[in-house]
């Protein structure tokens, strides 16, 4: 794609306005999931399975329908049959059918009139179970004799002699392994495991859902991409996708977890069935017990070394399990693995495994954080055997422009050398240090993604500019959306405003995922209203009598320009919008397109950790994120991408795990028990943004999202050695096991 | 459910008397909320006492004494400078119990109630010597703080009795309190051990001491042999020593979702430790 | 279920409402009166999504009933600017860029208001262990406490 690409002298790109969506934000109007009454509404609630693994005998749902103000119970019976692939596994997971897969899973749905008489008829709803024998853990559930949970389902790609609870296999990798390892000084070889982490986002799933017996139906939801929950949504009932509109609330928090379906088409089948808008709210339980959650992993990577530091050969192997259905990230947790460093031979083999556990969701760079956890942690520990710097090290294997990636295709222009180079020079990295206190460094990457996606501008009638993108906000996208427009088009930020719109209004978008709606929303948008300012210039030139290539758009201006242009005085886009009824009709902008020349992006953490030796916890002193963004649009709110990802890589090393007793059930169901970071749980957090503009952007953006939350578990495992003197190669590394490493030490 | 308001605790207790389901008293609610919210109990007659004369205040009694009513909130107890002054553990303990929001509803008989092992503030009362007043079908009884934990869950409470206020002795001279526990992070967790050290020292001597512990037991654990090593020293190591090793001997702990046994049993007497110094650098400093 | 009839002060406006007595008061700030500030983001105190002030107490309303709500005085975060002048709180929160997605805005801006009510110079410290009972999944913190620290230097330089 030609573009037209400018990544200095910029009048308002890097600037930090305050976001367009602040005031409602800020006021407690902004409207999310949880927020939307219909008249008539009633509110639906789920019956979930308290088994980890249990056949589904009957369903009586007759003392709940006898109930006065009940009015509709649906079982997956209501839901049509047939389905293949992932639509199914969708349909499953959003309503079990003859098998339970796990503790949460949703067995039956009621809506009544009110949320406490639904609360009440789902209890009344009875299920009768016949327990299975389950299995939760990852290298469990490939051992022989362990609860095959969905046999024959396996893929071609999975070898013979496997338990049928591996779903795929993966096996990939170039350059002479044995020959690397063999010229290495130092070969070490280790086992990492990861719990399973939740997205944690604060607001629950909630929809508002109609549909009607024609198939026609309407709903509002707090979701990350409304096209992926029309499509799901009509996939698991059977209906058109054009028939179902989908409106998307504001947005509390996604992380990846709001790219799914889980109430929505219950909350639809409900509607159908009652003939009224049904609401659907989960309850914080329900979100850690029933949504995804990311996979557990466990993780062998092998890695040669010579003296200076120069890595020769490495290999992994990932272990996954995403739930019960497969697709667990074996793929980009392989493919980030070793994306950080030059080596000249490398191999990668991942196995996705079946586990009685929730379906597992993207989060933040899906897979990375595991496969940089084991990666970084060896890194760390191969530097510290031979006595090495660990960011010179890193410098000197750094995959740059030009390297065979570990994962095939030659790296283009990237910014890995730039973030570590910041990194050395920080001061954090010469700060002294005192007693029981450690600092751990660590590198991480995220390919990020362009996908599918449709924006269109229009100009008003005052030259003002109102913009239609598809992906929801959840970090302040809107204005980095306008400041793209201001930029692109010269004319002032608060002239743009940018509405989220409903599935009706655009072609399909994917979701805000994949780090990509600054790169690939915005580059849409600048397409969009570069289309307004071309015509712009024509209706000029039509004007002037001047052929419209004689004639350039300029700080909001039409122009004219080159020798036959002849002179003109500027005609402004408020002149030119206010006549442009008479002078050809309403003028506007789209661009729709499934963008590639997305960018990856680097990341390199400082993290200072101290240890109480006598209890293991550790306390998170000082913190640094170091990260290329290509282009910050709105360093502010690219500041708060790495912030925020490094606080969850925290939680996630430090204490977030889902604990299941022998039983199967989780047992950590709410916040008090499932410990993400709090206030007081932090430092400020550091950042500095390196820019290596991504020439697949016209202003050179990167995604920042997800990369941020990969360094952090193994800086802070690497912090946690250098403070304490153990290795802790299971997350999370919480006081318990941190006390005994120690006191296993001596 | 029946939402009650009755006017004196005699009341209160009636209404519990002539229930035939689940009866709940309501304070703070920061439990009994959760635990309807969660299905764990849905009440069938909830009695809310804040509406009986007395319950928010917090009085010095001619003894020095100090009488807390039943609906004091943590955050007001905090706020009060005598009290703090005079029991700063039993403060703190009471302090550590949820966020500020928690803290603006929490109740230390509540916490008491609740019979939680891991309650923050009921090892420090305990080992003040606290005492509850009992208001039931069979009149008013004086309990010490440290009998009514029965076990998780389960209070020594009668059907019908409720807890009125709660009393602490005169501090005197030469005393000092400090309530710790451990948590993964730094706020919002329920403790995975946690201990009291209520002690007086006559010079640098230390005269009397209790030791409490709280997360390691069914109910909490008063630790004699944990008092024995403090009682006549000056809290030299061999003491400290002593009674890190009573603490630890004292744990009767599980493994849970939230430690093992190995490290609360360890983590008790480092506890231990870290809760006599500062209740004796404070009864040092009192004198 | 008998429903009971509450009358209480929402922002300095007297309101009524009918009650389940097994409604929270976030429960009846939103089905009853409509109002979308007060969010639950787990319903069981631990995120503070929900916080109000009840009588100038800092609270979250998910555990309050509706029903003791009767005489008291609530305050929630539609209730902190006055008419279209933004409370200083509000204004640092979008200066800062302190919310990503928003959900936990209205009850960290609540909190901080009981903050700063009650110390007018918090050190990043205080600030951060009184939010610690405010989740915010997005931020990881650091411009939340910024745009705390810096609406109270504004406050108390009385701008």
């Amino acid at each position: 794609m030609p573009l037209d690409s400018k990544t200095t002298g910029f009048k308002y790109i890097g600037t930090r306005p305050d976001r367009p969506d602040g005031i409602d934000k800020v006021t407690g109007k902004a409207r999310y999931g949880a927020d939307a009454y219909a008249s008539g509404m009633l509110h639906g609630v789920m019956v979930r399975s308290p088994h980890a693994h249990a056949k589904i005998k009957k369903i009586d749902a007759s003392k709940a329908l006898a109930l006065k103000g009940v009015k509709a119970v649906v079982t997956r019976a209501d839901f049509p049959t047939g389905l293949e692939g992932e639509d199914w596994n969708i349909q499953e997971n959003c309503m079990a059918g003859e098998v339970a897969l796990y503790d949460g899973h949703a067995v039956a749905a009621v809506a009544a009139t009110s949320l406490l008489l639904a609360r009440e008829a789902a209890k009344l709803i009875e299920v009768e179970y016949e327990v299975l024998p389950h299995v939760t853990d990852v290298d469990e559930a490939m051992k022989p004799g362990a609860p095959a949970i969905r046999a024959g389902a396996a893929d071609y790609s999975v070898p013979e002699g496997l338990h049928p609870n591996v779903m795929r296999y993966i096996e990939y990798g170039h350059g002479d392994l044995d020959a690397g390892f063999a010229a290495a000084d130092l070969v070490m070889e280790n086992t990492y495991k990861t719990e399973a982490a939740h997205q944690g986002y604060i607001e629950p799933h909630a929809c508002l859902a109609q549909l009607g017996s024609d198939g026609k139906g309407e709903m509002w939801v707090c979701t990350q991409g409304h096209w992926f929950i029309r499509r799901m949504s009509a996939a698991v009932l059977g209906i058109d996708v054009a028939n179902l509109r989908v409106t998307p609330s504001e947005i509390g928090g996604g992380f990846g977890g709001k790219t799914t379906v889980f109430v929505e088409p219950v909350a639809l089948a409900l509607s159908r069935k009652a003939g009224k808008p049904v609401k659907m709210v989960m309850t914080r339980s329900e979100v850690l017990r029933a949504t995804g959650p990311t996979s557990s992993s466990s993780i062998d990577v092998k890695m040669g070394m010579k003296k200076d530091g120069t890595m020769t050969a490495a290999k992994v192997t990932m272990r996954m399990q995403g739930g019960a259905f497969p697709m667990a990230p074996i793929d980009s947790a392989l493919d980030c693995a070793f994306s950080c460093y030059n080596i000249p031979a490398v191999h990668h083999e991942g196995y996705d495994v079946l586990a009685n556990r929730p379906k597992q969701a993207a989060y933040r760079a899906p897979g990375s954080p595991m496969a940089a956890f084991a990666t970084e942690s060896l890194v760390d520990e191969m530097c510290r055997a031979l006595k090495l710097d660990p960011l010179k090290t890193r410098l000197k294997n750094a995959s740059r422009e030009g390297t065979k990636a570990s994962f095939g295709p030659t790296f283009p222009r990237i910014g890995l050398v730039e973030t570590l180079e910041a990194a050395l020079a920080h001061p954090h990295y010469a700060a002294p240090l005192g007693p029981n206190q450690g600092r751990g460094v660590a590198s991480g990457y995220w390919m990020n993604w362009g996908g599918e996606t449709s924006v269109s501008a229009a100009l008003g009638e005052d030259g003002s500019v109102t913009v239609s993108v598809g992906t929801p906000d959840i970090g302040g996208s809107r204005a980095s959306m306008a400041l793209m427009a201001a930029e692109a088009l010269g004319i002032p930020y608060e002239n743009v405003r940018v509405n989220v719109v409903d599935t009706g209004s655009l072609g399909v978008n994917e979701p805000t995922h994949g780090s990509r709606a600054t790169y690939a929303t915005g580059l849409a948008t600048i397409e969009a209203v570069k289309q307004i300012s071309t015509k712009l210039c024509q209706r000029a030139a039509d004007k002037w009598g001047i052929p419209a290539e004689a004639v350039i758009w300029e700080d909001g201006c039409a122009k004219p320009s080159g020798p036959n242009a002849g002179e003109f005085p500027p005609l402004a886009i408020g002149e030119l919008a206010a006549e442009m009824g008479g002078t050809g009709g309403p003028i506007s902008g789209h661009f729709e397109a499934t963008p590639s020349g997305h960018g990856g992006s680097f990341g390199t953490h400082i993290v200072d950790v101290e240890v109480d030796p006598e209890t293991g916890y550790t306390s998170v002193l000082r913190y640094t994120v170091v990260q290329d963004a290509g282009k910050a649009i709105h360093p502010a709110y690219v500041e708060g991408q790495f912030q925020g990802g490094a606080a969850q890589g925290i939680g996630w090393a430090l204490n977030e795990e889902y604990i299941y007793g022998a039983d199967g059930r989780l047992q950590n169901t709410v916040f008090l028990d499932y410990r993400i970071p709090v206030a007081s749980d932090l430092p400020m957090i550091d950042t500095v943004i390196v820019e290596v503009p991504n020439p697949g952007h016209p202003y050179g953006v990167r995604g920042v999202g997800e990369t941020g939350i990969t360094p952090p578990l193994p800086a802070v495992a690497n912090a946690v050695h250098a403070a304490a003197g153990v290795r802790l190669r299971s997350l999370p590394m919480s006081p318990p096991r941190i006390l005994a490493a120690i006191k296993a030490k001596g | 459910m029946r939402y009650h308001t009755p006017a004196t605790f005699e009341d209160a207790s009636a209404i519990a008397v002539a229930a035939s389901g689940v009866t709940r008293f309501l304070a703070g609610g920061t439990d009994v909320l959760v635990q309807m919210r969660a299905d764990i109990v849905t009440p069938d007659d909830l009695i809310d006492i804040k509406h009986i004369p007395g319950v928010k205040d917090i009085v010095q009694e001619d003894d020095m004494c100090w009488s807390i009513g039943a609906a004091v909130a943590g955050a007001e107890l905090t706020a009060h400078e005598g009290l703090c002054a005079d029991w700063p553990g039993v403060i703190e303990g009471m302090g550590l119990v949820g966020s500020t929001q928690v803290q603006g509803r929490a109740t230390l008989i509540g916490n008491l109630c609740n019979g939680s092992p891991a309650a923050d503030s009921v090892p420090a009362l305990a080992a003040a010597g606290a005492e509850v007043s009992v208001v039931g079908p069979k009149g008013t009884r004086q309990v010490k703080v440290a009998d009514i934990p029965a076990g998780p869950g389960r209070t020594t409470l009668a059907k019908g009795e409720v807890i009125s206020g709660i009393y602490l002795p005169p501090r005197g001279k030469g005393g000092g309190d400090a309530y710790l526990r451990f948590i993964p992070r730094t706020e919002m967790d329920i403790a995975v051990v946690g201990c009291a050290v209520n002690l007086r020292v006559e010079g640098d001597k230390i005269t009397e001491a209790c030791v409490v512990l709280g997360a390691v037991a069914p109910t909490i654990v008063v630790v004699e042999d944990a008092a024995k090593a403090l009682i006549g020293s000056t809290l030299d190591a061999k003491a400290l020593d002593a009674l890190a090793a009573a603490a630890s001997a004292a744990c009767r702990p599980i493994n849970d979702k939230r430690g093992t046994i190995a490290f609360r049993t360890d983590v008790a007497g480092v506890l231990a430790r870290r809760a006599a110094k500062i209740a004796y650098d404070r009864a040092r400093g009192a004198k | 279920m008998t429903q009971i009839h509450v009358t209480t002060t929402v922002n300095g406006d007297e309101v009524e409402f009918l009650a389940d007595p097994r409604e929270t008061l976030l429960d009846c700030l939103r089905d009853k009166l409509g109002m979308t500030g007060a969010k639950e983001g787990c319903g069981t105190g631990d995120c503070g999504a929900c916080s109000v002030t009840v009588d100038g107490r800092l609270v979250c309303s998910c555990l309050v009933l509706g029903v003791e709500a009767e005489g008291k005085k609530i305050e929630t975060v539609e209730g902190m600017a006055e008419g279209e002048k933004l409370h200083p709180l509000q204004r640092k929160f979008i200066e800062h860029a302190a919310l990503q997605c928003g959900i936990c805005t209205p009850g960290i801006l609540v909190a901080a208001k009981a903050l700063l009510a009650q110390n007018p110079d918090p050190t990043e410290e205080e600030a951060r262990y009184w939010l610690a009972g405010n989740l915010c999944r997005c931020t990881g913190y650091d411009k939340i406490i910024r745009a705390v620290l810096d609406a109270a230097a504004e406050m108390r330089e009385g701008v």
